[in-house]
């Protein structure tokens, strides 16, 4: 139990001090959220999309199979036939109803994979709170890019969806 | 500046009482003010140590031109406080009514009454009229009996809550106090052995002296001085003690007792508490610059004397009239010091054990100040009778016999322990090897 008072004690602590002091002038780590955002990674799987063709008609056919991919169940789609006065997508039929309950989503990005033409992409805006339970429901109107690449960009960019 | 003077000269030859009430409301009116200050301060400066930027937001307002006039969150601990306010303020049923509406005033009261005898300025002049509020003539006495009265709120809380960790932090509170009371009773005996007055305004001339007495033109603060040094480490040590502060706040470890002794309170009774024991801080603060560090003198420079001996106006007299008319300021100034060392010590170290607390009290603090007492007071006494050379042998003496005492004590406290110790050292080298277990496993 021998105890150096200098050695075992005060230099510990005086030093205790000194690294807390250092940490005054280390970059400090909090991202003040609203003003800027945390960058998300590539791949990250957030809020939905639907992706337009460069010529702007919609890549989704109305198919279904992301609604029978979806485990959640969580997808509606109601699909109608294309005519030449009204043409949506380049195929036979397209999305007519397109909605997803983001309530009951669990972001798993089945959707996209079982898409045949990619028209439904998970991307990274996360900001998806609201205030009613009705807003949860995403339609077709929402969840469709209004010009071709928007889901490509930055998601600070996404117009916001009350 | 020189109405206000004749105007509270006036004052104190005709009316007292209103001279009194505008003293006591200088005192209370800036700590009430500054406490919320402290909070954000500490929330700030505690997370800037942790990486992090603490409330800054708060305060932030948008004109119509879209500039934005920041406050740097300093309106948090307002909006904390109107959140308070208007919280539900549960009284639970089984406690004790009247301590438990009484202790939270309880334990904001001495931080107030403490700060009463505390010197802001010089002690003449203007000054002289308005501070300390009671120039009291054992005002070290007092403040040690005031401070330690701080407890009795904890205590009361922790009893009349009828909750068994309140009532634990109380006790532990009650412990720490008692422990560390005494040491801090002795390391200010010795500054008042050498300052040879319990007033705080005689402490504070006593430190505008000569450096040890030798060195012109430096005041002789007592932190300067050998023995002060010793106090002064002691005192502080005591001082975090004392106001239940990390690392010594195991009357409300969080993760030990829940809260102590106020997890009962809630609303405006825990804000009071929480006020109470920021405004106890900030108080100490004080107090170790007053007995310390030269009360209310900006630097360790004679000023005054320099002054008088100079010609004309020159940098010296503007010097020595800046020290008199920024005394309030270089105050204030050193209560925020105090109360950076203790954000910073929080920051710092982490929450001694209960036994560790007791060691460090009483094993550690209170001998060492006694010892300090004891060399300071024979320093004095041989200095009166046989001169400075005289003094240095005595207390060269004392020191050594001090030692030769303390080690011939632990000698004999630790005649096992060396034992043990020397033979777990002989083992780890190998020196020795141990038959017994090789015998075991060669059979």
């Amino acid at each position: 139990m021998s105890l150096d008072l200098m050695r075992d004690v005060a230099k510990p602590i005086l030093a205790g001090f000194g690294i807390t002091a250092q940490r005054l002038k280390k970059k400090k780590v909090t991202i003040s959220y609203p003003d800027e955002r945390r960058e998300q990674y590539q791949r990250t799987r957030w809020r939905h999309y639907l992706v337009r063709y460069e010529s702007g008609l919609e890549k989704c056919i109305g198919c279904s199979l992301c609604a029978g991919a979806c485990p959640a169940r969580c997808i509606y789609v109601e699909a109608d036939e294309n005519t030449d006065q009204e043409r949506y997508s380049p195929g036979e039929r397209y999305a007519k109803r397109y909605e997803i309950n983001m309530l009951r989503c669990i972001f798993c990005g089945y959707c996209q994979e079982a898409c045949p033409t990619g028209a439904i992409v998970l991307r990274q805006n996360f900001e998806l709170a609201n205030y009613e339970r009705k807003d949860f429901i995403y339609t077709k109107e929402m969840l469709l890019e209004k010009v071709p690449g928007e889901a490509d960009e930055c998601y600070n960019r996404v117009p916001t969806i009350r | 500046m020189k109405d206000i003077g004749q105007g509270i000269e006036w004052l104190s030859v005709n009316q007292p009482m209103t001279l009194a009430a505008i003293r006591v409301l200088l005192m209370v009116l800036p700590i009430l003010v500054i406490v919320p200050g402290l909070i954000w301060y500490e929330r700030r400066l505690l997370s800037w140590m942790q990486d992090r930027v603490g409330p800054n937001r708060t305060g932030t307002i948008t004109l119509k031109n879209g500039k934005k006039i920041r406050t740097f969150g300093l309106l948090q601990p307002i909006a904390d406080g109107v959140k308070l306010f208007f919280k539900e303020d549960i009284t639970p049923a089984t406690v004790d009514r009247v301590l438990y509406f009484i202790s939270p005033a309880i334990a904001l009261f001495p931080a107030f009454a403490v700060a009463g005898t505390l010197p802001w300025g010089p002690g003449y002049g203007t000054y002289g009229h308005l501070t300390p509020v009671w120039g009291s003539e054992i005002g070290v006495l007092y403040m040690l009996a005031i401070s330690s009265l701080g407890v009795y709120g904890v205590v009361l809380s922790g009893y009349a809550s009828n909750n068994k960790y309140s009532l634990m932090g109380g006790l532990r509170g009650a412990a720490q106090l008692i422990s560390y009371e005494l040491a801090m009773a002795m390391s200010l005996a010795s500054i008042i052995l050498v300052s040879g007055s319990l007033k705080l305004t005689e402490v504070v001339k006593a430190q505008e002296g000569q450096l040890w007495g030798v060195v012109p033109g430096i005041q002789n603060w007592f932190i300067f001085t050998p023995f002060g040094f010793l106090s002064a480490v002691i005192f502080l040590i005591c001082m975090v003690a004392e106001t239940n502060r990390a690392p010594f706040d195991l009357p409300e470890a969080e993760n030990e007792i829940i809260a102590g002794y106020h997890t009962e309170f809630s609303s405006m009774k825990f804000a009071v508490f929480f006020m109470g024991e920021y405004a106890m801080m900030f108080i100490f603060g004080g107090i170790f610059g007053v007995v310390f560090l030269g009360g209310y003198n900006m630097l360790p420079i004679q000023w005054a004397e320099l002054a008088a001996n100079a010609p004309g106006y020159s940098f010296l007299h503007f010097m020595r009239d800046l020290n008199y008319w920024m005394a309030p300021l270089t105050f204030l100034g050193k209560c925020a010091a105090g109360m950076t060392f203790y954000i910073w010590l929080r920051a710092t170290l982490p929450r001694l054990r209960y036994d560790q607390l007791m060691a460090l009290g009483w094993k550690f603090l209170l001998p060492a100040a006694v010892a300090n007492f004891i060399v300071s007071a024979s320093w004095i006494m041989a200095q009166k009778l046989w001169g400075w050379q005289g003094a240095v042998g005595a207390s060269i003496g004392a020191v050594l016999i001090a030692i030769g005492l303390y080690s011939a004590i632990r000698k004999a406290m630790n005649k096992g322990t060396t034992a043990m110790e020397k033979r777990s050292v002989e083992l780890s080298e190998g020196t020795e090897t141990i038959p017994s277990i090789r015998a075991v496993e060669l059979v």
